[in-house]
Parts: C-alpha cells; structure tokens; sequence
C-alpha cells in the first residue's frame, strides 16, 4: 500500500482514513506493507511494516540520465537549460503555493491551490553509471510535489523487485504514479483509492498536470475505490471511467467517546460552527452568506470560522464588509483538542462544501453531539441521513435550517440522538470487509 | 340464502381506507410572521387528481360494475373527511363514484376523525367533535350514518374504545396485534372489557399486507394463491377481516402491476364461491357472536413494525410539534373564526407527524414513500414555521377580539352539538333494532 501521510503525522483526512483503514484490514488478515515518503517516527500499526521511501536504495545499473528542460515562454524564443546529470533532485517548476504568508510555515493541505509557470517539457538521455543512491522526501504537500511523486514512483518500482505481495493498493494521485511503477514491474493488480480528486480541490481551474496524473491512475488500474457515490460520479463523468470499474467504500469513523470531550466556557447559547480549510472547495462564503441572513433572526449568534487557506483574507475581508466581524470568531488552523473545545461550544457545525468527496469532519462533529447541516455536494450526505441537506449555493435555505436548529431544540436533540446512533454503522471494518472482498476478486 | 345459513358461514369484511392530507407548502422559517398560505393547493389538487385517475376511479368503476353483477359482494369503505372536501374541490368525480357505490347498499362507510387526526390523544372533547363532524360530513354526501368506528391508523386502546362507544358505535376496527391477541386467532368478532355494546374486528395483517406491501413480491400474487390462503382458514374461525388502503389499488402499487385485475378477479373469485361470504361491518356484527373480551390496554395501531403510535408521536421532535400544535386550542377557540379554527384541524392531519418519523430499513422507506420532504427534519422544520406564523396570526386576533367572542365560540359550537345529535342518536336507534 502506498499513502502520503499516516498519523500521527498528518495534515488532512488522508492519513486518517489510511490509519482506519489499515488497521481494519490487519482484523481481516491482510498482511499490508505500508510506504509513506517519509516516516516522522510515531507511525505504529500491530501487523503493518512501515516502510521509508527516502531510506529506499535505488540501483542504477549502468545507467545515467541527463535532464534537460525546454521552457517555453511566450513571445520569447525557446531555451534549452541542462538542468542536472544522474537524475536525482531535479528542480520543480511548481512556483511555491499561493499567499504562504497567512498559514503555518508547514505547507499543509489547506494551501492546497497551484500556480503554475510557463509549460516545460522534459528531455532525457540516458549515460551509463553504476551507483546506488536514495531520494530524499519532504513527505508534505510543498512546491517540489509533483516531482517528488516522480521519485516516489522510482522507490517504488525499486522495491517492488525486492518484496513478495499480491495486491498493489494507492491513495491519490500522489501515490498514482508508484502504483503503476509497481503494477509495470510486477504484473500485480493495482487497485487506486480515490479520497479526492483534482475538481474536487480546485472546481474548474483544475491543474492540468495534477488531471493527467490522476487520468493516467485511474485508467491504468485494475479496480477503482471511490470515497462516495458523489466522487464515482466524477470519475464516470469528468475521467471517462466506466462505472463498473468503480467501487463505492465509504470511509469509516474510528469511534471516539462523547465524555473525554474538554469543555470550555460558552461564548453564546446560538454558535455556529465552520470548521475545514478556507478553499474553494470547502465554501467558506456560503457559510459567511447564511450567517448574515441568520443574524436578522437571531443577532445575538456567534459564528466560528476553524481552519486556514488560501481564502483566508477574502473571507475575513468579508465579514469586515458586511460589518459583522463582532460576530465572527476566526481561530486559525486547529488541530486534536483545539477542535474538541470548538465542538463543545458549538450548537450546529455547517459543512457548505462545493464539493466534498466525504468529509470526515461532520461526522467528528456528530461524535462530538453536535448536529450537522452538510451540502448535498458531498458524500458524507450519502450515508447519513440524521443530518440537514442543502444545496451549496441556496444560501437562504442553508439560514433556514440554521435559524432552525437554533429555534427548535428537539430539531436539535433528535438530530444529535440519531445521528449518534447512526455513526455506530460507518466503521472502518465493514468497509475493510467490502475491500478484501475485492481484492480477492483482483488476484 | 337464508339469514340462518349465513351466519354458519365465514364472514369476510374488506375494509378500504381513502385518505389524503392537505400537505403544506414549503414554508421558510423567515416566512415566520408574513402570514402567508400553508397549504400546497397545487401539489394537493395534482396528487387528488392522479390517485383518482389511477386508483379511485377504475377501482369504484370496477367495484361498481361487479357489485350489480354479484350483489353478494359487499365492502367497507372509511373516507377521511379531509379527502372528502378535495374530491369536492378538486374532483367530484370521485365523490360521485362513492356516492353510486353507497347507493348500492351493498358499500358500508366508517367513521373517523373528520380531519384524520391524533384528537384522541388531545385532552377534551376535540376527538368527539371531529367524529362528530365526519358523522355529518358522510350524511351530508353519501347519505348515510356510519354505526362502526375506524379510528385514525387504527390507533386503539380500551379509553378509546369507552370514547367510540359513548358516542353511539356499536363496532370498531383495530389491527390484530399479537401481543394484544395473546395467542388467539384474529379471526372472530370480540368485545370491548367494559361496553358490552362494542364489537371488536382484528384485522388480519399478514394477509391485508400480503396484497398491500407484498403483492409484487409474491410474484406477483395471483388470485387463486389468495383464495387458497383464505380458504385454508379453519372453518370455525368465522370472521377474516382484511384492511388496507383503497390506493394500494392502483396507487401505492401501479396499474401496470396488474393490482386492479387482482382486485376485480378476487370479487368475482368471492361471489363467485359460497364457503366465505362478504359481508359489512353491520352485518358481521349482527351475524356472528363475540368470540371474547379483548383487553387493550396500551395504545396500538396499524402503523410499522411497532403497531404503536411511534409512527405519529415516536420521536422528540414529533412529540414537540404535536404539543405545539395541541398547545393552541385554548387561543383558537376562544376566536370566534370557523377558517382558522379549520385550518388549526388541518395542520392535525396525522400525515404532518408521520412525516417527522425518523425510523429507519424498511418502515423508514415507506414513511419516506408517503412524505414530500426529502427527509424527517424539513417535514419537521416546515411544520414548525407553519404553526408559528399560525400562532402569530392566533395572536394578533386576539389583540383584536370579536364583541362577545367568548358568547359566540360558545354558540357556535352549541349549534353543532345540536346539529349532530341528532345524526348519531338515530344511528343509535338504528343499532339497537336487532
């Protein structure tokens, strides 16, 4: 198996749906050989052997590559630059991520959006050279991603030819290039996981290179996961992916119990929870809309805006326009407790995303008994259904139910009791169960 | 055929259920205060005129055509007060079909709450007054006065039975829930502990639910596998009582199923045998003796897994709206306004509530099946901004009473009174004859 994150180092719900999942199919007796980039230490799973990308060696057997890079820049002539021999770090021409100066020097996920410089190509010749060497990894989502999943895909092949498995299984388009390096070098069936994908992240202004990666993973693979029926949905229609190539696993929640919960003072007895990264993706101005619509009903409610990205200062710039920032509780990114103390001053947590592959963070706020109103645009709203569902953009509709659940407290309370209850079915071994089974299919 | 031989003979009654609610329109909750309309006349008028075009109409055409054929053919029919008054508005077809099927005399009509509510579990003689006017309501179109009693769901208890029988009935249906049969079969008449006056008709679920939910799983139910079910009854189990809905003909499963050929074939496939004889529910009653006292002391009903009220009352947020709603009878009825004292009866139409159920695998799928709301949360949320604008409404009359409101709502309702006793304490004459 091939991830980009596990805990307790993570930045994103990858890590932990890779963690829940795992540790659900070491019950089922599968034997999983987990390779991350880079291993932070801590990363523990009875029955799991982790291994190091960047600890790897990689023989190169009388071989030696020269890189040369042809930049095109419009209106200018094109330039070849010898960029570097033997192959090892080449440079990216990823510009680093937009507005780095509002988050956490840590690129995490939240400041998930590319730029990208004037088209390159690549040209390789090869030299002979005998050496064995190793790549290094940041195992983040930096500047140097997409050429570190080039290296990440030469680990692989590398260790593919050393270690005995019969299934080769990927998440994202990170790990889509190490999987079709194993599936090439090994015949093994290659299964990809798809927890998001490009259009998801970034709507129409997808990045090109991100696209192709994914197009070529999913298309290689022998049988496709999808997170929800909302992201198989994409892949038929934006991948051209046949449906029957696809499976619907839903991830799993790893149960938490309601009483370790801190408790900090209320703010309000009305607080609205948004709580996921500031990006296209997660709708923050939906959320800012509604609110505004909320307070003419009830202007004594707070709103908590959790997490950082990209949209951060429009966001905040926003609720200054609309002179409203007495009400608004902005807490930056939020990790473990932090979140766990949001949780409990919240009445109702509002997920508006524009497109939610799942979205594990409704069901945490369900642990944590808080009710939820999600997007329709999502895939947690396809399994469950003691949540409000609203369509993104009907932000008159998303007030509505909020201005509800604030008003009617047995709206509330029932919410919460089933909600509860039915978070005891989305668990991590049903879907490990449906992914054996699948796999037995494969080999 | 002689009256001695009937009563020898297994009496079957069919009893077919015409409902429709008047559902609400989607009602925000900032539309809290401008008073607007509550009710979905589109929506309503559109579903009353496809149910009648797939289901009521064919269905009394054929029960018509077959019942001057086969006069042996004899059915009970309840018609909520609420379906009543849209056949009237949105198609008087319909009441003109039933209207020929009760002047067959061969079609008996139930009583029921006027607006297919929960009243029974409203303290006062609200339930009494909407029996009454459902009583006034079938005279007044069909020319006839009921003398047995279908509560709303079938919702049931020995309370309520005291109440049905104070009011003049002299029979009642309940489902044959097993934890109240205890062991017996459904198939007898029984009788109330205390009122000796009123017989109790089990209905036999598992062969009403066999054409009502499982009529295409049985692949789909044939005629003569029905008969040999019904005929497989021992024979001195004297009394099948099957009940469902009248739109489960046509309906609930679609013509294309071959529902209505089912339908027509077992009439004829009854007529056309003489082991089982159709009957009403005044003959059945006056045909057959109590097998035994039936107890029910806690509240049964026809409705999911559960035959209790969980369907209506199961979950805080049903239990909160009901309450509310309850809550505004004190200010409703001290206004003298027949319009909003009727549109309070409407929003008690017991559908509102069903919709807010939260259960789940297949109970949860046909409360789904019935609501409008894509889930029990908006059908929740839409029912509160509607009683809320209403109570506000309620209130702002209130700032401007009538002169002598509290005189007049008293009148009003003595006019009633005065004009339905009449109807049941002849119907009460009636019952005693035999």
């Amino acid at each position: 198996m091939f991830g980009w994150e596990f805990p307790p180092h993570i930045s994103g719900g990858l890590g932990t749906a890779c963690y829940g999942l795992t540790k659900s199919l070491t019950k089922e007796n599968v034997e999983i050989l987990f390779v991350v980039p880079k291993l932070f230490g801590g990363e523990n799973l009875p029955r799991v052997d982790f291994i190091d990308a960047g600890k790897v060696p990689i023989k190169i057997n009388q071989r030696k590559e020269i890189i040369t890079q042809q930049i095109e820049i419009p209106g200018e002539e094109r330039t070849e630059v010898e960029v570097s021999i033997t192959t090892i770090e080449v440079e990216s021409n990823l510009s680093p991520y937009r507005s780095t100066s509002y988050q956490s020097p840590v690129l995490h996920m939240e400041s998930w959006s590319y730029t990208l410089d004037p088209t390159t190509s690549e040209v390789t010749t090869e030299v002979e050279v005998s050496d064995t060497f190793t790549h290094k990894f940041s195992g983040t989502y930096g500047p140097d991603l997409i050429e570190e999943t080039k290296r990440y895909a030469e680990v692989a092949a590398a260790l593919t030819r050393e270690l005995a498995f019969d299934i080769i299984h990927v998440h994202d388009w990170m790990t889509f290039p190490a999987g079709i390096a194993a599936q090439e070098a090994s015949g093994k069936p290659l299964i990809v996981h798809v927890h998001s994908t490009e259009f998801d992240r970034s709507g129409e202004n997808i990045d090109p290179r991100v696209y192709n990666i994914e197009k070529e993973g999913v298309e290689k693979s022998d049988h496709i996961l999808a997170v929800s029926k909302w992201t198989k949905d994409i892949l038929v229609s934006r991948y051209k992916i046949e449906a029957d190539k696809i499976s619907v696993a839903y991830n799993g929640i790893v149960p938490k119990d309601l009483k370790d919960l801190p408790v900090i003072p209320s703010i309000g007895s009305h607080v609205v929870t948004f709580l996921g990264r500031l990006t296209f993706q997660k709708g923050p101005f939906y959320f800012v809309e509604a609110a505004r619509k909320v307070l003419e009903k009830f202007p004594d409610a707070h709103f908590i805006v959790a997490g950082s990205g990209d949209l951060f200062p429009q966001v905040v710039e926003r609720v200054a326009q609309l002179k409203l920032s007495s009400r608004f509780h902005f807490t930056g990114f939020l990790k473990g407790d932090n979140i766990d103390k949001v949780w409990s001053v919240s009445s109702v947590y509002v997920m508006p995303s524009v497109s939610e592959p799942f979205g594990i963070t409704p069901l945490e706020a369900i642990q944590a008994g808080v009710p939820v109103i999600v997007s329709n645009q999502s895939g947690v709203a396809e399994v469950m259904p003691h949540a409000i569902k609203v369509d993104f953009w009907e932000t008159d509709v998303l007030a509505d139910a909020i201005c509800n659940v604030l008003a009617y407290e047995s709206l509330s309370t029932t919410l919460k009791k089933n909600s509860l209850n039915e978070i005891k079915n989305i668990t991590w071994d049903k879907v490990a169960k449906k992914i054996k089974n699948i796999y037995h299919e494969l080999i | 055929m002689n009256l001695s031989d009937t009563t020898t003979k297994q009496h079957l009654v069919l009893y077919l259920q015409v409902h429709q609610p008047r559902r609400l329109r989607p009602f925000r909750f900032f539309d809290i205060g401008s008073r607007g309309e509550y009710f979905d006349d589109k929506q309503n008028k559109e579903i009353v005129e496809r149910v009648a075009r797939q289901s009521y109409l064919p269905a009394n055409a054929i029960l018509l055509k077959l019942i001057k054929k086969y006069p042996q053919i004899k059915v009970v029919f309840s018609v909520s007060g609420v379906a009543i008054d849209q056949f009237k508005e949105y198609t008087p077809e319909v009441l003109e079909s039933f209207r020929a099927l009760a002047n067959t005399g061969n079609v008996e009509f139930l009583s029921e709450t006027d607006h297919h509510s929960l009243a029974c579990m409203m303290p006062g003689d609200e339930f009494e007054i909407q029996v009454l006017d459902h009583t006034a309501k079938l005279h007044e179109h069909f020319g006839v006065r009921p003398s047995v009693f279908r509560n709303t769901e079938l919702i049931y208890n020995d309370e309520i039975g005291k109440r049905v029988e104070a009011l003049g009935f002299n029979g009642v249906f309940i489902d044959g829930v097993d934890r109240v049969l205890h062991g017996r079969s459904p198939h007898h008449l029984y009788q109330h502990p205390d009122q000796q006056g009123l017989k109790i008709f089990t209905r036999n679920y598992n062969l009403s639910d066999d054409i009502a939910f499982r009529f295409a799983h049985h692949g789909p139910l044939t005629v003569e596998r029905y008969m040999s079910w019904l005929q497989g009854i021992p024979a001195h189990e004297d009394l099948i009582t099957l009940a469902m809905d009248y739109e489960t003909f046509g309906e609930h499963q679609k013509q294309n199923s071959g529902i209505l050929n089912f339908f027509e074939g077992l009439l004829k496939a009854l007529a056309k045998q003489d082991r089982i004889v159709m009957a009403t529910a005044s003959e059945a009653i006056m045909n057959l003796k109590p097998r035994d006292i039936l107890s029910v002391p806690h509240y049964i009903s026809w409705a999911d897994r559960e035959r209790d009220l969980s369907a209506w009352l199961g979950n805080d947020m049903q239990r909160d709206a009901f309450d509310c709603m309850v809550r505004m009878e004190r200010d409703i009825k001290s206004i003298d306004d027949s319009d909003l004292l009727e549109r309070w009866r409407w929003l008690q139409t017991s559908d509102h509530f069903y919709y807010m159920s939260t259960k789940k695998n297949d109970d949860g799928n046909v409360h789904a099946y019935f609501s409008p709301y894509p889930s029990p949360y908006e059908a929740f949320m839409n029912y509160m901004n509607v009683l809320n604008d209403f109570s506000y409404q309620v209130s702002e009359h209130e700032r401007h009473p009538l002169n002598n409101q509290k005189a007049g709502a008293i009148r009003s309702e003595a006019e009633r009174r005065e004009l339905h006793v009449p109807t049941w304490a002849m119907n009460l004459q009636n019952s005693y004859e035999h």
